[in-house]
């Protein structure tokens, strides 16, 4: 069982996030976008938002310091466990709770805004579903077994990271999970899920974070030939050119 | 010098009636469809009025456009990359669909599916982004020809500082029409402002057009852009805007506003320009400038140095006539009557305006004075400081004697063709009072007033010789490439279904070289029966369905 659950899937969801994303992208370029609704509604979203997606650049932070550098670096810049302890809870639960909480504010506004709610598809209600299980995982395990040590103490370093550097490594040690708290192992479980469901969610924008923008000229010049193959000529419609429908409610 | 061709666009603003067929027509070519249903590539404001959306010209508000900083460089007005980035998650200068309008639909079924009752149904409105019943309280135009202005009009930012001034009592009023698009700048904010680089400029006709595919949706070229002329797709989440009708501008046919304006107003033509000096131009110091500074962009296609140069960096001969001819160029370089739209935004916007007279001749009319007198038009251009205050905030970032020199020349040709239409003499003097020769005031008002068709429009055709792509043209394959059938069956793979000009084609063919009676032709392989081909004689296979007894009728 723990075989099944910590080598078989983490590949299983990471081949589906590796294929799909490729899929998505090689076929569904014109989808690949944020899906703003800015534009509907902006005094929730003036604030979740920035929340949400800051909180979870910290959180993405956290999760690397913990998962990705094994404990022999930190120990050799003479960090000390409780000295790490104290700085991956400074930074993990301020950013986990404002997380947390801009995505409070999202998913309500995403309910009660009239236009909002519409423009969600069902794709996006069982990624949010997933997204939040995780967050509150998360900070769950941040508070619980980090702050308050419910169910004695647990040293992720020791447990959950190993077995993620194995899993990169292609030698995980499924006990490893196994014998971490249900916390961990649900965090994880629900994380691994949210993966496979990446490709096919509006979180592929996360693939698209402008950093470019920071180098590149300002004015675009492009050649009218630069898209071989794309003439005029008779083809179906193309997505975008859909005619309005009236959908009462 | 880089020498570069743009497609640009003049509009004779005292020729505009406010009739809406050119935003009508482009809605219909473009924008009907679902999420764009707010989107007007093309639209028609009543100034003074709010314009669409509401207010877009208060850049204090929306930080549209470029700004030049205390060390002389440009930047965008909403700030630098690193704080675009930083305000990616929301746009902090997004106009809420409020400033547009909330689309909405009628619910016609009740109308459709209503029993026989005492009292007529009624089909109310709903919104097309809720799905729920709404009131419509505002929507494009709303504000048209000073509905409301009392309320509505008072808010025009092109007011502040000479609110004083302005009446909006309906005697001592003033209104013109200002038809917009996309001013396919020289110095694109838009562009500047996507974080993914999917605005980009066409080298060739310096078209600006959004990369579907690329487009991420951030949003940011909505508020970039300080003509508020991109939109974003609310149900495709990506952003789009004004093409100039590429599809048709690379044929060389007009853009679907300018083919079917009534009033004729709008001139289409390439101008050329040094890419090298846009910044510079875009950076001098002085707003009341930058009219004249992107006029020096411009080259004059006459001049053989430019002519080299512009062989030399890859520009067709045919558009480098094209430019001569450019009724574009005529109007803002020759006459110098063209005026660019909010220059001070710094953007080098390339649809340019020619300011309106008619709210001056109105005046001059309604005192009883002659309204085609050059004396009394110039006394009136001087005195009627509110138009044209008005109009140099729109045109010349507030230069009031350029936008006076322009009203001017228009006062002077009205008098000058007066005199000629009453068949006396020109009169020299007064082409020479507003320092032009009596010839060129001739050209000018032939152009402006009765120019045809493929005068107003000097459109030359893009050079990718792309015959191929144009529908049932096969030029790209040998005609016998076609009826090879498919793997997959009819309909699938390339080429699969043939054009009706090669089954044309090879049906004659047969029937002119085969050597028994061909007689019954029109038949087709597939199935289906190709009657333009078919001569009458006999009945093509697949006429009519096989009769289940007797086999096959013929």
């Amino acid at each position: 069982m723990a075989l099944f659950l910590w080598v078989i899937v983490p590949y299983l969801c990471f081949a589906v996030f590796i294929v799909g994303h490729f899929w998505r992208y090689r076929y569904d370029k014109f989808g690949w976008t944020t899906r703003s609704s800015q534009l509907y509604e902006n005094n929730l979203l003036r604030w979740g938002s920035p929340m949400f997606h800051f909180g979870m650049l910290g959180v993405l932070g956290g999760h690397i310091i913990g998962l990705v550098i094994p404990k022999v670096w930190t120990d050799a810049l003479g960090i000390s466990e409780h000295g790490y302890h104290i700085i991956a809870l400074a930074g993990g639960i301020p950013a986990g709770l404002i997380a947390l909480a801009g995505l409070v504010i999202l998913v309500y506004r995403r309910r009660v805004t009239g236009p909002v709610f519409s423009a969600t598809t069902k794709m996006d209600k069982v990624m949010y579903v997933f997204l939040a299980a995780a967050i509150v995982l998360g900070v769950w395990n941040t508070l619980a077994s980090g702050l308050f040590h419910v169910g004695g103490e647990y040293n992720y370093r020791e447990g959950v990271s190993l077995w993620f550097r194995g899993v990169w490594t292609f030698n995980p040690d499924a006990d490893l999970m196994g014998e971490a708290p249900w916390g961990f192992q649900l965090h994880a479980m629900v994380a691994m899920v949210l993966f496979a469901l990446w490709p096919f969610t509006r979180l592929v924008h996360v693939f698209s974070a402008p950093i470019g923008y920071l180098t590149r000229p300002y004015i675009v010049y492009r050649s009218r030939d630069e898209r071989p193959g794309q003439g005029t000529g008779s083809r179906a419609p193309q997505r975008g050119w859909d005619k309005p429908t009236l959908q009462k409610k | 010098m880089k020498v570069m061709a743009q497609m640009s666009m003049v509009m004779n603003l005292d020729k505009c009636i406010g009739c809406h067929t050119c935003s009508v027509t482009c809605k219909q070519a473009w924008t009907n469809r679902a999420g764009m249903e707010y989107v007007w590539f093309n639209n028609v404001e009543t100034r003074p009025g709010l314009g669409y959306p509401r207010t877009w010209q208060d850049q204090d508000e929306w930080k549209g456009g470029w700004e030049l900083r205390r060390n002389g460089r440009l930047t965008l007005k909403s700030g630098n990359r690193l704080k675009k980035l930083a305000s990616i998650f929301s746009n902090p200068k997004l106009p809420s669909i409020q400033h547009y309008y909330e689309p909405w639909s009628y619910d016609y079924e009740t109308l459709l599916e209503s029993p026989v009752t005492r009292n007529y149904p009624v089909a109310r409105p709903y919104s097309l982004l809720s799905g729920k019943p709404m009131n419509v309280e505002w929507s494009g135009n709303w504000d048209d020809d000073l509905a409301g202005s009392g309320e509505h009009a008072v808010k025009d930012p092109m007011l502040k500082g000479i609110e004083d001034k302005v009446k909006f009592e309906f005697e001592q009023t003033f209104m013109f029409y200002l038809p917009r698009i996309c001013e396919h700048c020289l110095n694109p904010a838009c562009a500047a402002s996507c974080p993914s680089g999917a605005i980009y400029k066409r080298e060739e006709d310096g078209i600006v057009l959004v990369d579907q595919d690329k487009c991420r949706g951030w949003r940011m070229c909505v508020s970039g852009c300080p003509y508020k002329k991109v939109y974003f797709n609310h149900k495709t989440g990506k952003a789009e805007k004004c093409t100039f009708c590429y599809p048709r501008i690379e044929v060389g046919i007009p853009t679907v506003c300018a083919e079917t304006c009534v009033g004729r107003l709008r001139y289409i033509g390439i101008m050329l320009y040094d890419a090298d000096r846009v910044l510079d131009a875009a950076s001098v110091e002085d707003d009341q400038d930058l009219y004249e500074a992107q006029v020096g962009c411009f080259l004059d296609p006459y001049d053989p140095e430019v002519q080299r140069a512009a062989e030399a960096d890859g520009i067709p001969g045919d558009w480098i006539e094209a430019a001569k001819k450019s009724p574009v160029r005529r109007l803002i370089m020759d006459y110098r009557v063209a005026l660019p739209l909010h220059p001070e935004y710094r953007t080098m916007p390339m649809v340019w305006y020619i300011p309106p007279l008619s709210p001056v001749v109105d005046v001059v009319k309604e005192t009883g004075y002659d309204a085609e007198d050059r004396g009394n038009l110039f006394a009136a251009i001087d005195a009627l400081r509110i138009p044209v205050e008005y109009l140099a905030n729109l045109f010349t970032a507030g230069d009031v004697p350029t936008v006076d020199k322009v009203l001017r020349k228009m006062a002077a040709m009205r008098s000058f063709m007066r005199d000629i239409n009453l068949g006396g003499d020109p009169d020299e003097e007064i082409a020479a009072s507003v320092g032009m020769s009596a010839e060129d005031m001739y050209e000018m008002f032939r152009l402006m007033a009765i120019a045809k068709y493929d005068e107003r429009y000097v459109i030359p055709t893009a050079h990718s010789e792309q015959a191929h792509g144009l529908e049932e043209l096969a030029t790209e394959c040998a005609v016998g490439d076609y009826d090879q059938g498919s793997p997959f069956g009819e309909g699938s793979g390339q080429g699969a279904l043939t054009p009706v000009a090669i089954e044309n084609f090879n049906m004659l063919k047969e029937r002119q070289t085969s050597d028994h009676d061909a007689s019954v032709t029109g038949g087709s392989k597939r199935g289906r029966v190709n009657l333009l081909n078919w001569d009458g004689r006999g009945m093509p296979e697949g006429l009519f369905p096989k009769h289940p007894d007797d086999g096959p009728k013929q």
